[in-house]
């Protein structure tokens, strides 16, 4: 069967919880303005960006590894088609099926029809960014399946009518007391009198859980690696709960990007020690499962794994931009991120928020879908500090915002600007033009407050004085101070 | 040595106090320093804001005048990194011109091997590391180093100073509300410090933390780390 990855004419954009709704300027401003969000969200990055510094720290070779996760996930770019027929062929001889989606339609229509195949009314799901992306649980929903999440943090997202904030920490935005009133008001097995203690709320959604793991018929996952050589899936968790829906139901059925690929087994050396040390700042993950097809008599005997493009050809096709689908997930860009962390993530509009969200969102929906994501970032360059496989985020920030529409009067100033700026003499005029007119303002300001600075500007300087003073020219420019020597 | 000062536009207008100094310290030390009146703009904000295609002309300019100096310096971490690692893509044949651009730490640390300056700023500064400076630089403690070596000076640490104060260009018009916010977070650990003087290698990033002490009518002063270098009585 063709894939995706070598379509016939241009590769699509995809489709799903990709796009922002919102510019994310207006989003962003009602979360800034939030300050339960932003103290929720101080304390959990702060948290965990402590705990990423000392597990990579006690790594000699982190350099040496990070160069590695690189250097795999470029050379599966390379050769992405061929890695994907290898995929196929592997999985399909181990017994597992292997579908194929050009987008987040096509996926969710899969699953239903796999979900409706096995005869089963409702799934448990492990935690997925696939799944999110194509928002399959609205698909499952429309066509009468009920679809479980069982990662606890998934889980609170799903009870509380919410959408996921963080890639690793989906209810990051919520605090414990917050999660208890949603367990009391929509988790119906939930104790009247339970409390706001982590070790309580666990307990609460254990036992909730539990059920549903003896129940189910379909679990559906999305996986953090698929291992061409051999045709393996490979899903890392903390909480067991991955493991559970894994092996118990009969139907295991997989949704993964066609960027997960690695070439051999022995490529998950790299990655299983750079993703829990960036990620959750453990030495190791407490689950890793692997499995590849069917193993007769142990586990689910009807294993299908469906791969999804969504755009990612399209990112593919772009030198510069595709590093971007280098990403393993860890979220190491969002805990550092001081954008992040005042925004928070539904202000990126996608369920890829953060530094790795405004690189990859746009991409997989062509950039002028997503335009204001390339700008939702100072350059401050953090992200590119912590990434365990070095995506130079600032520089494929910059790299779309040259393809990004501008706004005409923006447009206008820059290029009436860089025609003065081109010309020395041009621009020593508008400097001493914007010093002399200037001049009285600075004189009178002076004389005032004794600071050279103004208060309020019009529109649009007015977004820079609304919360700073602005500077003014100098007196005396410097050039002129030079030719007075 | 031939060295040629790159004063970046922001400076030439709002800032030649920034400029006079580092004029001042390399004369001090013993070296020219040479100003092309033809320089205009390094061209960040144009191609950091998507308009690659008219920074062109900005970093050609920029070759052009800066071609025959054996180093040129420039006070500002951000202008330094954009000429350092956005020109050889941009005009490979300034690739040359931008590999012996240097901030002015580098310059005096790296190139001329001095720390100690002959400054003298009886004042307690805290110091903020500007983004550019700190990673694309690398920078590291360079500019402290020179501090740690003024006279009379009294250096307290700034918390969280490796995070972004939230400036980015035309970010801080773009998101003003992020901005605002990481502003806000900025001025509180400087004036936890109890400095009067917050010093950084970026007058645009300290046109913004200092615009917002102002506001705040802190009584912070921002200053350039250059105007502070330069500096050899003791600060009235």
């Amino acid at each position: 069967m063709r894939h995706p990855a070598t379509p016939a004419g241009v590769p699509s954009t995809g489709g799903g919880r990709i796009r922002a709704p919102l510019p994310f300027p207006t989003a962003a401003r009602s979360a800034v303005a939030d300050d339960q969000l932003r103290a929720n969200l101080h304390r959990a990055t702060r948290t965990i960006r402590g705990k990423r510094v000392r597990a990579v720290d006690e790594v000699p070779d982190w350099a040496a590894l990070r160069d590695a996760g690189a250097a795999i996930k470029a050379d599966v770019q390379r050769r992405l088609p061929e890695l994907l027929e290898r995929f196929e062929a592997a999985a399909t001889a181990a017994g597992a099926r292997v579908h194929w989606a050009r987008d987040a339609a096509e996926a969710c229509r899969i699953v239903v029809e796999l979900t409706r195949a096995a005869g089963a009314d409702e799934v448990v799901k492990v935690k997925s960014m696939a799944t999110q992306e194509i928002e399959l649980n609205e698909a499952l929903a429309a066509a009468g399946i009920a679809a479980h999440e069982t990662d606890l943090a998934e889980l609170i997202v799903q009870l509380g009518d919410d959408t996921p904030s963080h890639i690793l920490v989906p209810a990051i935005h919520y605090n414990r007391t917050q999660i208890r009133d949603i367990f009391r008001r929509r988790m119906a097995d939930a104790p009247a009198d339970l409390g706001a203690e982590p070790r309580e709320l666990a307990e609460a959604a254990r036992l909730h859980l539990r059920r549903r793991f003896l129940e189910a018929k379909v679990a559906v996952s999305g996986a953090n690696f698929a291992v061409a050589d051999t045709g393996t899936l490979v899903v890392v968790e903390s909480e067991g709960n991955g493991r559970m829906c894994l092996t118990l139901p009969q139907t295991l059925i997989s949704v993964v990007g066609v960027e997960k690929l690695v070439p051999s087994f022995a490529d998950l050396e790299v990655f299983l020690q750079l993703l829990p040390r960036s990620s959750t700042g453990e030495r190791m993950n407490p689950y890793t499962s692997m499995w590849t097809g069917v193993t007769p008599g142990d586990g689910p005997q009807d294993v299908h794994v469906v791969l999804v493009d969504n755009g990612r050809s399209a990112v593919l096709a772009d030198p510069v931009g595709r590093s971007a689908l280098s990403c393993i997930r860890c979220s190491a860009c969002l805990n550092v991120c001081p954008v992040y962390g005042r925004a928070g993530g539904h202000a990126y509009g996608s369920v890829y928020p953060g530094p790795i969200g405004a690189i990859l969102s746009p991409q997989l929906t062509g950039v002028a879908d997503n335009a204001s994501l390339p700008f939702a970032s100072t350059l401050c360059g953090a992200c590119a500090d912590v990434c365990p496989v070095k995506i130079d985020i600032p520089e494929i920030l910059v790299h779309l915002r040259q393809q990004a529409p501008h706004p005409v009067a923006e447009r206008t100033a820059m290029r009436t600007l860089s025609w003065i700026m081109r010309s020395p003499r041009r621009w020593a005029l508008a400097l001493r033009v914007a010093r002399r007119a200037a001049g009285p303002l600075g004189a009178w300001r002076h004389r005032r407050t004794g600071t050279r600075t103004l208060r309020r500007l019009p529109w649009p300087a007015s977004a820079w004085t609304r919360s700073r003073d602005a500077p003014l020219p100098a007196p005396q420019t410097f050039r002129e101070w030079w030719e007075k020597q | 040595m031939r060295i040629a000062l790159f004063i970046t536009c922001v400076n030439d207008l709002a800032y030649p106090q920034t400029g006079i100094a580092v004029t001042r310290i390399l004369r001090r030390l013993g070296h020219t320093v040479e100003f092309p009146v033809a320089q205009t703009c390094c061209g960040q904000m144009h191609a950091n804001t998507g308009y690659r295609a008219e920074a062109v002309p900005m970093v050609r300019g920029f070759a052009d005048t800066f071609d025959g100096y054996d180093a040129v310096v420039a006070p500002s971490g951000s202008c330094t990194a954009m000429i350092r690692d956005q020109y050889p893509r941009l005009h490979p044949a300034a690739a040359s011109v931008a590999g012996r651009t240097y901030e002015l730490s580098e310059l005096l640390v790296d190139v001329l091997g001095v720390t100690d300056v002959g400054a003298a700023f009886a004042q307690t500064v805290t110091y903020h590391p500007t983004c550019h400076s700190l990673r694309m630089l690398r920078l590291g403690d360079k500019p402290l180093t020179l501090l740690r070596h003024v006279r009379g000076i009294r250096l307290v640490e700034l918390d969280d100073a490796t995070e972004c104060c939230g400036f980015g260009g035309t970010f801080a018009l773009k998101n003003a509300a992020v901005s605002t916010a990481m502003l806000a977070d900025k001025c509180a650990r400087v004036r936890e410090t109890g400095a009067a003087v917050l010093a950084a290698a970026d007058n645009s990033c300290l046109a913004h933390i200092g615009g917002g002490l102002d506001r705040a009518r802190s009584g912070v002063r921002a200053m350039h780390y250059a105007e502070i270098l330069a500096m050899t009585g003791h600060y009235a």
